[in-house]
């Protein structure tokens, strides 16, 4: 009975193809809508979270504020590194904008602590990093990123080579591979040198405001912050405003939250127009019920029960909305691998996925659609009594 | 096998009241060939509603193959409708976007008959009123006198004890009309117990008895 239900449900929709097709066509739009948009906010959240990693994995930011009158100095920050087994390496590092290499070219300047390239994660390609002896001696010596080298030599071969960085002569000591995240090559090239050498040229002092830091292997980054917060919090007794300690978890957290809240809105926006859909179900339903009329008559005088029509009614509503969500699914999949294959032609170093979890929901949501708008109309139809159906003529 | 005694059934349109069946007493054996006659408005349609289980008199008793039907509710008459009873109705009523053989194997879908079985026993109806080689086209490449058949066969097809007939041959031609009584003839010879409606005297003499109705009173309902 359930089969032939599902053969008649078909034979009907197959019947009358563009009426059905323009049933469907609300619940198309609206899993389009909700499949494309979900998975759009899934993939960016993808995007973004394998950014900040990229950009620093799990990596402490803190800034000491000038109103305390007790900054750290770099002896100091290096002695954080190892406090309880939590905290892991400390590096130091300050920024500026120079004029760098025989085009005056303006490139970012760090000055930085030998452990910076450890904690920040930044790999060498050729050469080698920063040392201590560079740190105490401030000598003149430079570490390239990769985009600094393809902007200043062009090359990446570049190790022993002199360079004119604000005007006085440095030696390149090392190159780093190439960054793995988007923001930092869009940021350009940095070129690194010791922080007492920064220090001396930039004519600023020796104190520290900001410094980095990296969670000891095996502990995670709350356990280093929390740390890190009873320590400073120790040193600065309770000043709230002292310092501010910031990590890559607090920002994946906040962009968690706002993608979290997108991802609701715009879903929310996308099932009001799958109910649309179903609205439209509904109302084609009711026609076509009326219009076979005679034939529910003749069924039911056969002997088809209440229970049968309403089952072959609900089936045939159902199949509609399924059939408009695969549709959806298929028409969602088509426009999302459109949108990754222009944006991988364009460059853009950004992945698009479909998300599998919107697209069970989509058809756990046309299904219940297809119940809910359908079961007026059946009910409609199991309820007519048999002469009159049979005596109505269109 | 039918047995309908003190039958009543009133319409109420606006103020009017319309006895559409009076008093109706009317009995059919096993096996009899009987038709009901009466001109338009006389309630024969009322009557053949009732008997055939669609519609529900308002008093008196009805009882079909033993069973009494007056207390039985939708579902229950449905079944009836289906185990026991074959219509025919003028118009054919054949389901459009079915088969021949889909239509006959409708009331057997409904009735549960399992899928192997239901293909013989529908195949076997088309094949007592010559449709075989036509089981596969639709009701519009059909004519009339052959929807009329496949229309006996789907009432045949489920073995019911009785078989009504609206007016089967109103809507054909006086030869197309005779083919179809013929199979009506057959059909009685083979034990079938036959009720038919019509106001046309021709045809309900080849009946083996005649029952008059006019204004909603049965003359000539017990034999």
């Amino acid at each position: 009975m359930l089969v032939q239900s599902f053969r008649m449900a078909i034979d009907a929709i197959l019947s009358n193809k563009l009426r059905s097709f323009l049933t469907m066509l609300g619940i198309i739009i609206g899993v389009v809508a909700l499949v494309v948009l979900v998975s759009m906010v899934t993939s960016a959240t993808a995007n973004i979270a394998s950014e900040v990693n990229a950009m620093g994995a799990d990596t402490l930011q803190v800034t000491v504020t000038s109103e305390t009158g007790r900054p750290f100095t770099v002896p100091e920050v290096l002695a954080l590194q190892g406090q309880n087994d939590v905290i892991g390496l400390t590096a130091v590092a300050s920024q500026s904008v120079g004029a760098v290499g025989s085009d005056n070219r303006a490139v970012s300047i760090m000055g930085v602590t030998p452990s910076y390239f450890s904690v920040m994660n930044l790999p060498l390609a050729s050469g080698r990093l920063l040392k201590t002896s560079d740190l105490d001696n401030a000598t003149y010596v430079a570490v390239f990123s990769y985009e600094a080298a393809e902007e200043i030599f062009h090359s990446q071969d570049i190790v022993g080579r002199s360079v004119r960085v604000r005007g006085s002569a440095f030696t390149v000591v090392g190159v780093l591979e190439e960054s793995r995240s988007m923001f930092s090559s869009f940021m350009g090239g940095i070129v690194y040198i010791p922080y007492t050498t920064y220090v001396r040229f930039t004519g600023s002092d020796e104190t520290v405001n900001q410094f980095v830091a990296a969670p000891a292997a095996g502990a995670s980054i709350d356990e280093a912050e929390s740390e890190l917060r009873s320590l400073l919090t120790k040193r600065y007794g309770d000043d709230e405003d002292a310092f501010f300690i910031m990590s890559s978890s607090m920002i994946s957290d906040a962009i968690d939250d706002i993608t979290s809240m997108l991802s609701l809105v715009l879903g929310g926006i996308a099932a009001v127009s799958l109910l649309v859909g179903g609205i439209g179900i509904m109302n084609i339903m009711l026609v076509s019920v009326t219009e076979r009329t005679r034939e529910i008559g003749i069924r039911k005088a056969v002997g088809a029960t209440t229970r049968d029509i309403l089952v072959q009614f609900l089936i045939e509503s159902l199949v509609l909305s399924l059939t408009g969500c695969l549709i959806g699914v298929l028409a969602s999949w088509g426009i999302i691998s459109l949108v990754a294959w222009y944006g991988a032609s364009a460059g853009i170093q950004m992945t698009f996925e479909m998300s599998g979890g919107v697209v069970v929901l989509a058809i756990v949501f046309a299904s219940v659609i297809g119940v809910v708008f359908g079961i007026y109309p059946a009910r409609k139809a199991a309820l007519m009594r048999p002469i009159e159906a049979l005596r109505y003529s269109n | 096998m039918i047995y309908m005694e003190d039958i009543c059934k009133t319409y109420h349109i606006g103020d009017e009241t319309i006895h559409a069946l009076d008093h109706a007493n009317l009995q059919v054996q096993d096996g009899e060939f009987v038709a009901v006659v009466g001109p338009s408005g006389s309630g024969k349609s009322t009557l053949m509603n009732i008997m055939g289980c669609l519609d529900t008199a308002d008093s008196g008793i009805y009882l079909l193959d033993n069973e009494p039907i007056v207390r039985m509710s939708q579902n229950q008459l449905a079944h009836v409708r289906n185990k026991k009873i074959g219509f025919i109705f003028q118009n054919f009523n054949l389901l459009p976007r079915l088969t021949a053989l889909e239509n006959v194997e409708l009331p057997l879908i409904y009735g549960g008959v399992p899928t192997s079985d239901r293909r013989s026993l529908a195949e076997n109806a088309l094949r007592l009123v010559g449709l075989e080689k036509r089981t596969s086209h639709r009701p519009t490449e059909l004519s009339g006198g052959q929807q009329q058949r496949v229309a006996i066969a789907r009432a045949l097809a489920g073995n019911p004890p009785v078989l009504l007939a609206d007016e089967p041959t109103g809507n054909l031609d006086s030869s197309t009309g005779n083919e179809i009584m013929q199979i009506f003839d057959e059909l009685h010879e083979a034990g079938k117990t036959i009720v038919l409606i019509t106001h046309d005297s021709h045809v309900a003499s080849r009946a083996q008895r005649e029952i008059h109705i006019a204004d909603g009173r049965v003359t000539g309902g017990v034999a």
